[in-house]
C-alpha cells in the first residue's frame, strides 16, 4: 500500500513541479523581456483571449480529474480490508494505546504483527478523539469516542516502525506514541504464545451473558430481540424501510445507541449499554456478535428467561429454525 | 442628483434619500440573511439529532405545554400585526398612532417573555435542567427514548428558545428606541426608514418562532397519532 | 512615477504635492480618532490593532519554533507548548489575517475606489472596530491568565469536556470578533451595490472591489454559523449540557461539520482580498489592463460560492460517510480551477507589459511563486488515498503557511506598500523596502519548505516532542523563521521612517489608474472627493503602445 500511495504522491508532485517551475520560469522570462526600458515605456494592451482561458481551465481540470479518481480508488482499497485479515482491537485513551490480539494477548503502546499479513484494527476511544498513524505504512484513521473505527494495513517488511497519535488530545499528545514491530510469521506465532488470557470473542461471549443480552437475543426467534447469529455483513431492514449493512460500525451503534436504528418488526426496548460496558468491552461484544456464524456451534445461550414479549402482529415473523437464521433474523 | 434641497435626514455621505433608504433596506436584508444562518446552525443540530433520536424528541416534545406555546404563537403573531400597523402609521405620519402601536408591540413581546418565564420555571421546577442532574419521568419516555437522549432534546430546546428569547429582548430595546425617536419627532412621512427596518427585524423574530413552535412543541403530537 | 515623485525635498506639509487639508489632520484629539466615523481613520486604527496582534502571534510562533529546535521538550512544558501554538493560531487567524486586508485596506479603499464619500453605514463601521477590539481584549484576558490549549479548531469533546483554561472567555471573544467581521462584510456589500459613482458599472469595477465583494459574501454567510457553533461549544463547556460531547450523548463529528462550514470558506476570506491586491499591483507595474479581466472577476465569485461546499475535506478520516468524502473531494478539486485561472491570467498580464520592480511588485512576484506551491499542495489532500498519509502532518502545516503567510501576507504587504503613499501622502525608502521583500521571501521558504518534507516523513502536528530523525529539518525551519522575523522588521522600519521623514508623493506617485489615484488627493480629504467623479472608461485603461486594441473578452 505504501508504494501505491507514493505513486499517487509523485504524480501530484510532478504536476505541481511542472506548473510551479513552468509559471515561475515564464513569469521571470516575461519580467526580463518586458522590463521597463526607454524603448519599452508603454505597454501593449491585451484584454484577453477566450481560447486561452478555456485551455487553461480545461487542462488543469483534466489533471485534477485524474487525481480524483486515482485518489478515490486508492481510498476505497484502503477502506476494504481483505477477507483474510487478522483482527486486533485498539482502544485509545489519554494518553496510551491499548491493543488486544485475537488470542487475548494484550500490549500497550507496542503492537506486534506478522509480516505480509493484512491486519485490521477495530478501534475505539475512551475519552477524546485520537488518531492512529503509522507513517511507514501510510496508514491513519481517527479514533473517535462513541463510534467505532476500522482501518487495515499490511506490513511488507520486518522491523520496528513509529506509531503516532495524530490528533491533538491534550497534554501528552506528543507522548502518545509507540512502535509497531513487524515479525516473521513464525516469530509472531512464537511471540503470541499459546492461549494467553481470554480472546476478545471469548470475553464478548461472557459479557453477552453477564450483561443480559442473552435474555432478549436468543438463538431462535422467540426472543424479544432479533437473532444475532450470522447477522454480520448482512443487510438489515430498519423501521421505515431503510436498509443498512450490519458492519462493525452498525453493531457498535446498536449496542451503544440502540434507539438510533430500529430493526423492523421489533420494539425499541433495547437499553443502551453505553456506560455499562467499557469501550473495550463494547468492542469485544462486537467481536463476539461477528463471530456468531450460522454454522458455528457457539450460539447465544438458549433462553432460560422465557418471558419473551410477542412481536407486533404485523411484523414479518419467520418460523425459521434455529439452524438457519435468515439475514438478521427479523427480515 | 439634485444638490439643491438636502433633507435634514440625509446622512452626509449619501446623494439622496432614495439611495439612503435602499442602502438601509439592503443592509437589513443582508443582516437577516446572517441571522438565518445564525439560527441555521442550531436548526442543523436539531435536524441531525431528531433524525438520530426520534423517539427522544417526541418524548421531550410531548412534555412541553402546547397550550402555552400556542398562546405565545398567537401573541407574537399579533405583535407582528401591531408592528405592521406601526409602520403603516409612520408612513402616514400619524405620530400618535405610531407610538401606540409600538407600545402595544412592546407589551405583547413582554407577554411573550412572561409566558416563557413561566414555562421555563415550571420545567426547572421539575428538574428538567440539562447538565444538572437532568430529570425526566420514566413513564413519559416513548419508544427507544432514554433520559440521556431526551436531555439532548432539552439542551436544544433551551438553546433555541433561549436564543429566540434574546432576540425578543433585543427587539424590545430597539422598538423602545423607535418609540423614543418617534416621540421626539424624528419619524416623518418623508423619512421613516428606522421603523420599516425594525419592522423587518421584528417579523423575522416572529417567523423564527413560527418555525420553532412546530419543531419543538407540535412534534410531540406524534405520540397520539 | 519617475516624473511625479520628483520634488523639492521641502517640508512635507509645505510642499504643493502634499494635500494639506486631509483626513489625518482633521482633528487631533483622541475623540476625533476613537469616535470617528471616517472609514479612512477607522482603517488606520484597524491597522494599528492588527499589527499588534500580528506581533503577538509572531511571538508565539517564535516560542513554537524555539521549542522545536530539539526533539525533547526542554524549553517549555507540554501544556505550555500546547497553549503557545493555540494562541498562535487564534491570534493569527482570527485577530490578524481575517480582518487584515478587509478591515485595513478594504476599509480605506472601497469607498475611494468606487467614488463614494464613505461606507454605507459609517457608525456600524466604527462599531465593528469596537467589537473587534472587545473580542481581542477578551482573548487577551484569557491569554494573560494562561491561555487555552484547544487548538484553533476547538475540536470537541476535547475543548468542551477536557480542556482547562478560559475556553469560554476566548470563545466569547471570537464571537464578538465574528460579528465585527460580519458587519464589515455587510457594509462593503451595501456600499458596492448602492454607492458606486455614476458610470461605474459592475464590469468596470477594480478587481480589488470584486475580491472584496466575494469576501464579504463569505463573511456574512459563513461567520454566523461558526458564531453559533462556538457558542454551543461554550454553553456545553459552561453548563455541561450535551450537544457535541459523546459523553453527554452528542456527536463530535457534527461539531466538525459546523466548524468547517465556516472555517473552510474562511480561508478564502483570507486569500481572496490578497488576490484582489495582486490584480491591482500587477496591472499598475506592468502598465497594462489585467488579462482576462472578467475571468479574474468571476473567478472570485466562483471561489466564494464553491468554497462553501468543500468543508468536509478536513474530515476524510473521521469516519464520515465515504460517499460524502467523495463529493467533498471532487468539489475541492473544482474550487482549485478558478484559482488556477487567476494565476494564469496574472502571468499573462506581464506579456508585452512595461514592467518595473518596485517593492509592491516584488511582493507580487513572491506571491506568485509561493501561492502556487501552497495552492498546489492543497491538491494533495482531496486525492483521498493520499490524505490518509498526509492528514494532520506538517505537510498540512506547510500547505497553509504557504498560502497564508506566503500568499496572503505577501499580498497584504504588496498592498500596504502600494497604497502607503495614498494613505499618508509620503514615500517610503524604496531600496530598503525591496530588501524587505527579498528577505521575507527567502526566510519564508527556508521556514516552511522543510515542513513539507517533515510532513511526508510523518511528523504529526501539535507535537511538543518528536523523534530525533526529524531534528535537522526542524532546525532549518527555525533558522528560517529567524530570517523571516527580520524580514518583517524591515517594512516596519520603512514605514516608520516614511512617517517621520518621508517626502510627499503627490496624488498619484505610481501613475496608476483608478479613482483613488486619479480623482482624489494624497492623503485624501475627509470627504474623499471634491465632487463625485463620473466614470467613462473601463478599469486599468493604461495607454496603449499600439494604436489597435487586440481582442476583448
Ligand atoms: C488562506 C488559506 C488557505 C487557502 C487559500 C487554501 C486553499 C486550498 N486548500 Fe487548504 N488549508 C488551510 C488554508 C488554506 N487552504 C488551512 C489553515 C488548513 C488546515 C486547517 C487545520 O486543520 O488547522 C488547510 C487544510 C486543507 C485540507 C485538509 C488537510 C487535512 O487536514 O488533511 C485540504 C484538503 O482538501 C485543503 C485543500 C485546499 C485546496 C484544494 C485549496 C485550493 O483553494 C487551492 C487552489 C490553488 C491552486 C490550485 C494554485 C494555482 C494553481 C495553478 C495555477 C496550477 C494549475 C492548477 C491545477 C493543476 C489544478 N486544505
Ligand atoms: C495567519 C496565519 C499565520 C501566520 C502568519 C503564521 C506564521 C507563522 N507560523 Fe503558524 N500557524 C497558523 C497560522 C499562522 N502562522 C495556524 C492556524 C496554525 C495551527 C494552529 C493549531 O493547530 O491550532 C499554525 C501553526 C504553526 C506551527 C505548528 C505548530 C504545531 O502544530 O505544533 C508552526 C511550527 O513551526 C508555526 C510556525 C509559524 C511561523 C514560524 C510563522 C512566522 O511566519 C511568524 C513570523 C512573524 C513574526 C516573528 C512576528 C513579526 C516579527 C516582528 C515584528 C519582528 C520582531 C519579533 C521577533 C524577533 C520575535 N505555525
Ligand atoms: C431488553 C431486551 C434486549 C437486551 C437486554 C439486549 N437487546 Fe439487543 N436488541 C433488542 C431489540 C428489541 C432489538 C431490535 C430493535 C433495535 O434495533 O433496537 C435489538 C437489536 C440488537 C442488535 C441489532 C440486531 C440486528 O438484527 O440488526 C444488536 C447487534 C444487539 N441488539 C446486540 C445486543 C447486545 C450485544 C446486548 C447486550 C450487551 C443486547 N443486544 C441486549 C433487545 C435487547
Ligand atoms: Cu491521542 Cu493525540
Ligand atoms: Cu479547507
Amino acid at each position: 500500500m505504501a508504494g501505491k500511495v507514493d505513486a499517487l504522491y509523485f504524480y501530484i508532485v510532478a504536476v505541481s513541479v511542472f506548473f510551479t517551475v513552468g509559471i515561475v520560469l515564464v513569469a521571470i522570462m516575461l519580467a526580463v523581456k518586458y522590463r521597463r526600458r526607454p524603448e519599452n515605456m508603454v505597454a501593449t494592451q491585451i484584454h484577453g483571449n477566450l481560447p486561452l482561458e478555456i485551455i487553461w481551465s480545461v487542462i488543469p481540470l483534466g489533471l485534477v480529474t485524474v487525481m480524483f479518481f486515482w485518489g478515490a480508488k486508492l481510498f476505497n482499497e484502503q477502506e476494504m480490508a481483505p477477507k483474510n485479515s487478522m483482527d486486533i482491537l485498539v482502544t485509545g485513551k489519554k494518553w496510551m494505546w491499548k491493543f488486544q490480539h485475537a488470542n487475548g494477548k494484550r500490549e500497550i503502546n507496542v503492537l506486534h504483527i506478522p509480516v505480509n499479513k493484512p491486519v485490521r484494527l477495530t478501534m475505539g476511544s475512551e475519552d477524546v478523539i485520537h488518531d492512529l498513524f503509522v507513517p511507514a505504512f501510510r496508514v491513519k484513521h481517527d479514533v473517535m469516542p462513541g463510534r467505532l473505527s476500522n482501518v487495515w494495513f499490511e506490513a511488507t517488511k520486518t522491523g520496528s516502525f513509529h506509531l503516532f497519535c495524530n490528533q491533538y488530545c491534550g497534554t501528552e499528545h506528543s507522548r502518545m506514541v509507540g512502535k509497531v514491530i513487524v515479525m516473521e510469521q513464525n516469530a509472531y506465532q512464537a511471540w503470541l504464545g499459546g492461549d494467553t488470557g481470554e480472546s476478545p470473542v471469548k470475553s464478548g461471549e461472557k459479557l453477552f451473558t453477564s450483561l443480559g443480552c442473552a435474555t432478549c437475543h436468543l438463538s431462535n426467534n422467540a426472543g424479544r430481540g432479533p437473532v444475532l447469529v450470522g447477522i454480520a455483513g448482512k443487510s438489515i431492514e430498519l423501521l421505515g424501510g431503510a436498509k443498512v449493512v450490519a458492519d462493525d460500525k452498525y453493531l457498535y451503534e446498536s449496542i451503544t445507541e440502540p434507539a438510533a436504528k430500529i430493526v423492523t418488526g421489533y420494539q425499541p426496548i433495547m437499553p443502551t449499554f453505553k456506560g455499562l460496558a467499557t469501550e473495550e468491552q463494547v468492542l469485544q461484544l462486537v467481536a463476539y456478535v461477528k463471530s456468531l456464524k450460522a454454522d458455528s456451534t457457539a450460539g447465544p445461550a438458549p433462553a432460560e428467561a422465557g418471558k419473551s414479549a410477542p412481536v407486533t402482529a404485523d411484523s414479518p415473523t419467520t418460523t425459521a429454525a434455529t439452524a438457519t437464521p435468515a439475514p438478521g433474523g427479523a427480515q | 442628483m439634485s444638490h439643491g434641497h438636502k433633507s435634514e435626514f440625509l446622512a452626509h455621505h449619501f446623494e439622496d434619500l432614495e439611495q439612503q433608504k435602499e442602502s438601509a433596506a439592503l443592509g437589513m436584508w443582508l443582516f437577516l440573511c446572517t441571522e438565518v444562518l445564525f439560527f441555521g446552525g442550531l436548526f442543523c443540530c436539531y435536524a441531525y439529532y431528531k433524525y438520530r433520536f426520534f423517539d427522544a424528541f417526541i418524548s421531550g416534545s410531548h412534555h412541553l405545554d402546547i397550550k402555552l406555546g400556542l398562546l405565545n404563537t398567537a401573541v407574537l403573531i399579533t405583535s407582528s400585526l401591531t408592528m405592521a400597523l406601526a409602520v403603516h402609521a409612520a408612513q402616514k405620519g400619524a405620530r400618535g398612532r405610531t407610538s401606540l402601536m409600538l407600545l402595544l408591540t412592546i407589551a405583547l413581546a413582554g407577554v411573550f417573555l412572561v409566558v416563557k418565564y413561566f414555562e421555563w420555571s415550571t420545567k426547572f421546577h421539575h428538574g428538567i435542567i440539562p447538565g444538572h442532574n437532568f430529570q425526566f419521568p420514566a413513564e413519559d419516555l416513548y419508544g427507544g427514548a432514554t433520559v440521556k437522549t431526551v436531555e439532548i432534546f432539552y439542551s436544544l430546546y433551551y438553546c433555541m428558545s433561549g436564543l429566540h428569547g434574546i432576540h425578543v429582548i433585543l427587539g424590545i430595546v430597539v422598538i423602545g428606541w423607535l418609540w423614543w425617536i418617534n416621540q421626539k419627532g424624528r419619524i416623518t412621512p418623508e423619512y421613516n426608514v428606522p421603523v420599516e427596518m425594525v419592522g423587518l427585524y421584528w417579523h423575522f423574530v416572529d417567523i423564527i418562532w413560527i418555525f420553532l413552535f412546530p419543531l419543538l412543541y407540535l412534534l410531540g403530537l406524534h405520540v397520539h397519532g | 512615477m519617475e516624473t511625479t515623485m520628483e520634488t523639492n525635498a521641502a517640508m512635507p506639509a509645505e510642499s504643493p504635492l502634499y494635500n494639506k487639508r486631509n483626513y489625518l489632520n482633521n482633528g487631533y484629539s483622541l475623540r476625533s480618532w476613537f469616535l470617528t466615523v471616517d472609514h479612512k481613520r477607522i482603517a488606520l486604527i484597524y491597522l494599528a490593532s492588527i499589527t499588534f496582534f500580528f506581533i503577538l502571534g509572531g511571538f508565539f510562533a517564535m516560542l513554537v519554533r524555539l521549542e522545536l529546535l530539539t526533539p525533547k521538550g526542554d524549553f517549555m512544558t507540554s501544556d505550555g507548548y500546547n497553549r503557545a501554538f493555540t494562541m498562535h493560531g487564534i491570534m493569527m487567524i482570527f485577530f490578524f489575517l481575517i480582518p487584515s486586508i478587509p478591515a485595513v485596506l478594504g476599509n480605506f479603499l472601497v469607498p475611494l475606489q468606487i467614488g463614494a464619500k464613505d461606507l454605507a453605514f459609517p457608525k456600524i463601521n466604527l462599531l465593528s472596530w469596537y467589537m473587534y477590539i472587545g473580542g481581542g481584549a477578551l482573548a487577551l484576558f484569557a491569554m494573560i491568565n494562561g491561555g487555552i490549549d484547544t487548538t484553533w479548531r476547538f475540536y470537541t469533546p476535547y475543548s468542551t469536556g477536557h480542556a482547562s483554561g478560559y475556553v469560554v472567555t476566548t470563545i466569547l471573544g471570537l464571537f464578538l470578533m465574528g460579528f465585527s467581521s460580519i458587519f464589515t462584510g455587510l457594509n462593503f456589500i451595501v456600499t458596492i451595490h448602492k454607492m458606486r459613482a455614476p458610470g461605474l458599472t459592475w464590469f468596470r469595477l477594480p478587481l480589488f472591489i470584486w475580491a472584496m465583494y466575494a469576501t464579504s459574501l463569505i463573511q456574512i454567510l459563513g461567520t454566523p454559523v461558526v458564531a453559533i457553533t462556538l457558542s454551543l461549544a461554550a454553553v456545553e463547556k459552561g453548563l455541561k449540557i450535551g450537544i457535541f460531547d459523546p459523553a453527554y450523548g452528542g456527536d463530535p463529528i457534527l461539531f466538525q461539520h459546523l466548524f468547517w462550514f465556516y472555517s473552510h470558506p474562511a480561508v478564502y476570506i483570507m486569500i481572496l482580498p490578497a488576490m484582489g491586491i495582486i490584480s491591482e499591483v500587477i496591472s499598475c507595474f506592468s502598465r497594462k489592463v489585467v488579462f482576462g479581466y472578467s475571468f479574474v472577476a468571476i473567478s472570485s465569485m466562483m471561489i466564494a460560492v464553491i468554497g462553501f461546499f468543500v468543508w468536509g475535506h478536513h474530515m476524510f478520516l473521521t469516519g464520515q460517510s465515504q460517499f460524502a468524502g467523495l463529493i467533498f473531494a471532487a468539489l475541492s478539486f473544482l474550487v482549485a480551477i478558478p484559482s488556477a485561472v487567476k494565476t494564469f491570467n496574472w502571468t499573462a498580464t506581464l506579456y508585452k507589459g512595461s514592467i518595473s520592480f518596485e517593492a509592491p511588485m516584488l511582493y507580487v512576484f513572491g506571491f506568485l511563486g509561493v501561492f502556487l506551491i501552497g495552492g498546489l499542495t492543497g491538491l494533495f489532500f482531496p486525492a483521498l488515498g493520499l490524505d490518509r498519509h498526509l492528514h494532520d502532518t506538517y505537510f498540512v502545516v506547510a500547505h497553509f503557511h504557504y498560502i497564508m503567510v506566503g500568499g496572503a501576507i505577501m499580498g497584504y504587504m504588496a498592498g500596504l506598500h502600494f497604497w502607503w503613499p495614498k494613505m499618508f501622502g509620503k514615500k517610503y525608502p524604496e531600496g530598503l523596502a525591496q530588501a524587505g521583500a527579498v528577505a521575507t521571501f527567502i526566510g519564508f521558504n527556508l521556514t516552511f519548505f522543510p515542513q513539507f518534507i517533515l510532513g511526508y516523513m510523518g511528523m504529526p502536528r501539535h507535537y511538543h516532542e518528536y523523534v530525533p530523525e526529524f531534528q535537522f529539518l526542524h532546525i532549518l525551519s527555525t533558522a528560517g523563521a529567524s530570517v523571516l522575523a527580520i524580514g518583517y522588521l524591515i517594512p516596519a522600519i520603512c514605514f516608520g521612517w516614511s512617517l517621520l521623514f518621508g517626502e510627499p508623493t503627490g496624488p498619484n506617485p505610481w501613475n496608476a489608474k483608478g479613482l483613488e489615484w486619479e480623482k482624489s488627493l494624497s492623503p485624501p480629504p475627509t470627504e474623499n472627493f471634491s465632487e463625485i467623479p463620473v466614470v467613462t472608461e473601463e478599469a486599468y485603461n493604461y495607454p496603449d503602445a499600439e494604436a489597435t486594441v487586440v481582442t476583448r473578452s
